[in-house]
């Protein structure tokens, strides 16, 4: 099915804001089971579950226990569900070399189509992920039965200004980003009384307006150990604007209908796309990765070779106003 | 430094201190509903319905046993009140008011017999002790870290009989400084109100409904008549809150605290209180020995498939 972008498009999307039960595969693929049906009975083109949502968040060394390969029959059950509808679920993922995942996937027409591996696994703060999982490697946007290119991400992965963009320019419509998003900070300054939800709401919005693309995001709720996941699942016009948000805490699967048109009409009236330059900025990420890796020559250009960089002697000083003063043996 | 410590002389506590910091303002209601969650989930993850906490009169735990009542309803909620021959008689008439209030159940232990009966009965001489302490030292230090482990072992036997799990009324200023009787008044299955410093736990229970008497009052460890915790720890809670918040919520350092306005001296006190206490907040360290040690290289969640006392 391609969908007509000139004319109303409406596409009905179902967020799953649930509460896995840590480490019960079982019960969570019974839950999703149920609720692709729900989704599936009240109209829903696109069902969308949270992060780890089929294992819940906080898994330790049962990281081990519940993951699944891709073609496991469990996954393969639950998309057998999808005929005549796209569904996004978060689980654990093995690959062949026994590597653990923290992946989402996206079930279509009975099939699994893609899956994104979690590219940045917060590992600081309140979070531990790089010790139970190894980071994916690639970003991709696929493209879907709903007429557009879907963009997969998982929570992290938006705190990185280049995943959405690369999803934008990769041709992806609709971005997607599934979290187990610890809330935090009640500071009565916040402006959704949580510190969490307003950063995530100025992030959404943001890279919806940048990259006039919908941004879909699903998060979870429920409690594990000491902390407690917000939801508040959006979903953001390529405006910028909110088209949906669901409530703060709350459990439950929430519609929002969108038409996939807007795109069209934004995208016109705001060639930001249009504009953007990816050669540009692949000269200068070679440039700086080059510089970040140590491998820079005394060579590289920038620009025609002027400038390139500074003259040994303010390097030098550069170096020590950055690092302190070091001994410098060449 | 224990709660029962013996006071130094600080200043006079006076009245209490109905200012805090603006910084450390909460939104309440989204406070009251993560608070509602975590113990609701807590339960629910055990296996339980049904919780206990042990009500001073004081506002922790009264601030506890609102939002207990509130997450599962006062039917589930028992308030155990424990006085001591010294506690003050209006605590005991504060924690009855709670209880009225919320139209939970409640259970009376006057814990005198047993506390009083060890050091009477019990308790080995005080020569045995290395440093040769006089029977003095059994003084309020001592006694008080044995009257809070006797209420500890109180709520645990009632745990049993009630069927419900111990609600924590820790906060978070006397649990960063360690004001705290190690096993005694910080053991519980769970803390709500944890990471709410004290005058925090002043606005949520302003903004909870917490009868304003047991908000207005002191805050006491009640251990001896006359005791209150801003005299015995020596500051006031929104001075101490506010460097805490600084210091340690917002990695400020001590010369940062001290640019900021803090005084020296009490920017080094209360980095040492939070430093010396670091053992109260931390599960023992087990030796290492064998492939896979609890809490070291075995790491599971505490509630896991399996792990509830009742499968639901």
């Amino acid at each position: 099915m391609r969908v007509r972008l000139h004319s109303m498009a409406m596409l009905r999307i179902a967020l799953a804001q649930i509460a896995p039960r840590l480490g019960d595969l079982e019960a969570n693929l019974e839950r999703h089971h149920g609720l692709l049906a729900e989704a599936r009975a009240a109209g829903a083109g696109l069902v969308v579950f949270p992060e780890l949502g089929l294992t819940g968040y906080l898994l330790q060394d049962l990281a081990g226990e519940v993951a699944m390969r891709r073609d496991d029959p469990r996954i393969v059950a639950l998309a057998g569900e999808t005929a005549g509808c796209s569904a996004i679920v978060g689980f654990v993922e093995e690959s062949d070399d026994h590597r653990l995942f923290i992946a989402a996937a996206l079930l279509e027409d009975g099939e699994l189509r893609h899956v994104h591996r979690k590219l940045f696994l917060p590992t600081y703060g309140l979070f531990d992920e790089r010790r139970f999982f190894a980071a994916g490697t690639e970003l991709r946007a696929v493209p879907s039965r709903l007429g557009v290119n879907v963009g997969l991400a998982v929570c992290e992965d938006f705190w990185h200004l280049a995943v959405p963009q690369l999803l934008a320019l990769d041709g992806a419509q609709l971005l997607v980003n599934i979290s187990s998003s610890p809330g935090r900070d009640v500071a009565a300054i916040n402006v959704v009384g949580l510190g969490t939800a307003s950063s995530w709401r100025t992030m959404m919005r943001t890279y919806a307006q940048l990259t006039t693309t919908f941004v879909i995001f699903c998060n979870r709720v429920g409690v594990e150990e000491s902390i407690t996941f917000w939801g508040g699942s959006e979903v953001i016009a390529p405006s910028g604007e909110p088209r949906f948000a669901a409530p703060l805490h709350d459990e439950g699967l929430f519609l929002a209908e969108i038409d996939l048109a807007e795109l069209r009409r934004e995208r016109i009236a705001l060639p930001l796309l249009r504009d953007e330059r990816p050669e540009l900025v692949l000269r200068q990420m070679e440039r700086i990765v080059q510089q970040r890796a140590g491998f820079a020559s005394d060579e590289a250009t920038v620009d025609g070779g002027r400038g390139a960089r500074p003259p040994v002697a303010r390097r030098a000083a550069l170096s020590r106003a950055v690092d302190g003063p070091r001994k410098v043996s060449r | 430094m224990t709660r029962a410590s013996r006071g130094r002389a600080g200043r006079a506590a006076g009245a209490p201190t109905p200012e805090m910091a603006e910084e450390l303002r909460i939104d309440t209601d989204v406070a009251r509903r993560i608070i509602g969650e975590f113990i609701r989930g807590q339960l629910r993850q055990a296996g339980f319905e049904r919780a206990l906490v042990g009500l001073s009169g004081g506002i922790d735990s009264s601030l506890v046993a609102y939002l207990a009542s509130d997450a599962i309803g006062p039917e589930r909620l028992l308030c155990v009140l424990m006085p001591y021959r010294t506690s003050d008689p209006a605590s005991r008439s504060d924690g009855e008011e709670v209880v009225r209030r919320l139209g939970c159940r409640s259970a009376l232990v006057d814990i005198t017999p047993m506390v009083d009966g060890y050091y009477e009965h019990a308790a080995p001489p005080a020569d045995t002790s290395p440093a040769g302490e006089a029977l003095e030292a059994v003084g309020h230090t001592r006694r008080g870290n044995f009257a809070a482990r006797t209420r500890m072992a109180v709520l645990y036997d009632l745990s049993v009989v009630w069927g419900g799990l111990v609600v924590g009324t820790s906060n978070k200023t006397e649990t960063l400084i360690g004001y705290t009787t190690i096993f005694g008044d910080n053991a519980a299955a769970f803390q709500p109100i944890g990471d709410l410093y004290k005058t925090q736990v002043r606005q949520m229970a302003t903004a909870i409904g917490v009868p304003e008497r047991i908000i207005a009052k002191a805050p006491s460890a009640d251990l001896w008549p006359g005791q209150t915790d801003e005299e015995e720890v020596g500051f006031r809670y929104a001075e101490i809150d506010r460097l805490l918040y600084w210091m340690v919520d917002k990695r400020r350092s001590d010369e940062e605290l001290v640019a900021m306005g803090f005084a020296a001296d009490t920017v080094a006190r209360v980095g040492r209180m939070v430093a010396v206490s670091e053992f109260k907040r931390q599960v023992p360290p087990i030796a290492k020995i064998g492939p896979r040690t609890a809490g070291v290289d075995y790491l599971y969640p505490r509630r896991r498939p399996g792990s509830a006392r009742r499968q639901e």
